[in-house]
């Protein structure tokens, strides 16, 4: 074992490793549709005039919320063939993810949704808008600035815990890491790559949220074009 | 086989991934504590190089995802000749992730002390670290300590990526027994259970309680 980095190896593994990266995107990518949709349900579960439901609603996402993803995936992936219900490793990674991180932006919304000043739902009120029409020309208009620099974050967290993915043998960019690791028992380049791969792709998705943030102001009027 | 069974076989083997669950929170969340405070204050210097390095870390450990960072403690440094034991490159990757994001709260949370405090220990003549020592320290716990509890909340979480490196926590301590037995549900239900008690029974209330000092303390809740 020496600390000799080399090249050779490097060129050798990065198609690979390239591939393996299409697939943690995509499984970013679904995760974070499933998580969107998951979210909105536990939205709607939190403002039904039901008091029981809200309250089963808060326990769930509380319980969701302080539990680790990784035992969750275990859970998932071993205790539902138990039931009967057999899926694949994908599906299984995929559902939990969702889940996981549905709880989380549940809160954006929520926390969006609060934003709009009352009195906007006031004027509403008092110009005989229908509820549909309130929500779909009043309020997400002015929450949906407000939930983006949430939501954006959970996407970007969401593809950090992708490598967790492996730990059910989703074949992702961590998996392939240890996989070629494990093959050449060189760990030094493959588990670098995959830092340097995760870097080159989370700081400039960081970049771009930040200034979709900026641009959703602006076009809402909420900052001043800076001067050249 | 009845969970009360399986509670009598395993419950005390989980016990004890639960103490060392509890021994890495305890570790990493000090090691965070203490990486957020010093580069949280190296962030908002007016020296560029030390603003840069300080910017620099926080970056790299924010952009790249903590199983990696871990692994690459774990597995790589060996190859440096760093050979760390599983707990030690568990408690300093967690800790080094997280505090990372600590830095970025105690940042925002020294810019949100009024700017009236900093020109008042301007007008009266005190030195730069007498100023962030007696004045705007003690001032921006109340802001930094409800994102710096959930942060900690997601430190407990985070501990369980030890088990992946073969220290036996919790975790560890499930998937083992998941092996032997094949009680998935009990066994990983139960890691769940206790995860949730140690999170919602003792670690945010002890947050809470310290936000509520906190705010005593700089008299904000007599308000």
């Amino acid at each position: 074992m020496n600390a000799e980095w080399r090249w050779d190896f490097t060129f050798e593994i990065l198609p690979k490793m390239l591939w393996a990266t299409l697939n943690t995107i995509m499984a970013a990518g679904i995760g974070y549709a499933i998580a969107m949709v998951v979210g909105l349900i536990f939205l709607i579960g939190q403002r039904t005039p039901f008091k029981i439901i809200n309250m089963i609603n808060r326990e769930i996402v509380e319980f969701i919320r302080s539990t680790p993803l990784l035992i969750q995936l275990f859970f998932v992936y071993f205790v539902l063939p138990q039931f009967g219900i057999t899926l694949s490793a994908w599906v299984c990674g995929m559902i939990t993810i969702g889940l996981h991180f549905g709880t989380y932006l549940s809160e954006v919304y929520r926390g969006a949704l609060e934003g709009v000043p009352k009195t906007q739902w006031e004027a509403c009120r008092a110009l005989n808008f229908s509820t549909i029409y309130t929500y779909r020309r009043i309020v997400l208009p002015q929450a949906f600035p407000i939930a983006i620099p949430g939501m954006g974050n959970y996407l970007v967290g969401i593809f950090k815990d992708t490598p967790l993915l492996s730990t059910i043998g989703v074949a992702e960019l961590f998996h392939a890491a240890t996989a070629v690791g494990g093959y050449h028992y060189r760990y030094l380049e493959p588990y670098t790559m995959v830092g340097l791969i995760f870097l080159t792709l989370s700081i400039p998705a960081a970049m771009w949220i930040r200034k979709i943030e900026k641009d959703v102001n602006l076009a809402q009027g909420k900052i001043k074009k800076e001067k050249v | 086989m009845s969970y009360f069974a399986f509670l009598s076989e395993h419950g005390p083997t989980m016990l004890l991934g639960t103490v060392m669950t509890i021994k890495v929170l305890v570790c990493a969340t000090l090691l965070y504590v203490i990486i957020s405070i010093i580069f949280g204050l190296m962030r908002i210097s007016k020296n560029p190089i030390i603003q840069g390095i300080a910017t620099g870390y926080i970056e790299f450990f924010r952009g790249t995802s903590l199983l990696v960072q871990l692994f690459w403690f774990y597995y790589v440094l060996p190859f440096f000749g760093v050979s760390l034991e599983a707990f030690t490159a568990g408690v300093v990757a967690i800790g080094m992730n997280f505090g990372a994001y600590g830095a970025e709260i105690v940042r925002g949370g020294i810019l949100a002390v009024p700017k009236g405090q900093w020109e008042g220990a301007f007008a009266l003549n005190f030195t730069p670290a007498k100023r962030m020592r007696k004045i705007i320290i003690p001032q921006i716990f109340p802001i930094i300590l409800p994102p710096a509890a959930n942060l900690t909340v997601e430190l407990l979480k985070a501990t369980a990526l030890v088990a992946l490196v073969t220290v036996v926590d919790l975790t560890f301590e499930a998937k083992q027994i998941n092996s032997i037995t094949w009680l998935s549900a009990q066994c990983f239900g139960t890691a769940l259970l206790i995860y949730y008690i140690i999170s919602r029974f003792f670690l945010v209330p002890f947050l809470r309680w310290l936000e509520v000092l906190a705010a005593r303390k700089v008299g904000k809740d007599k308000v």
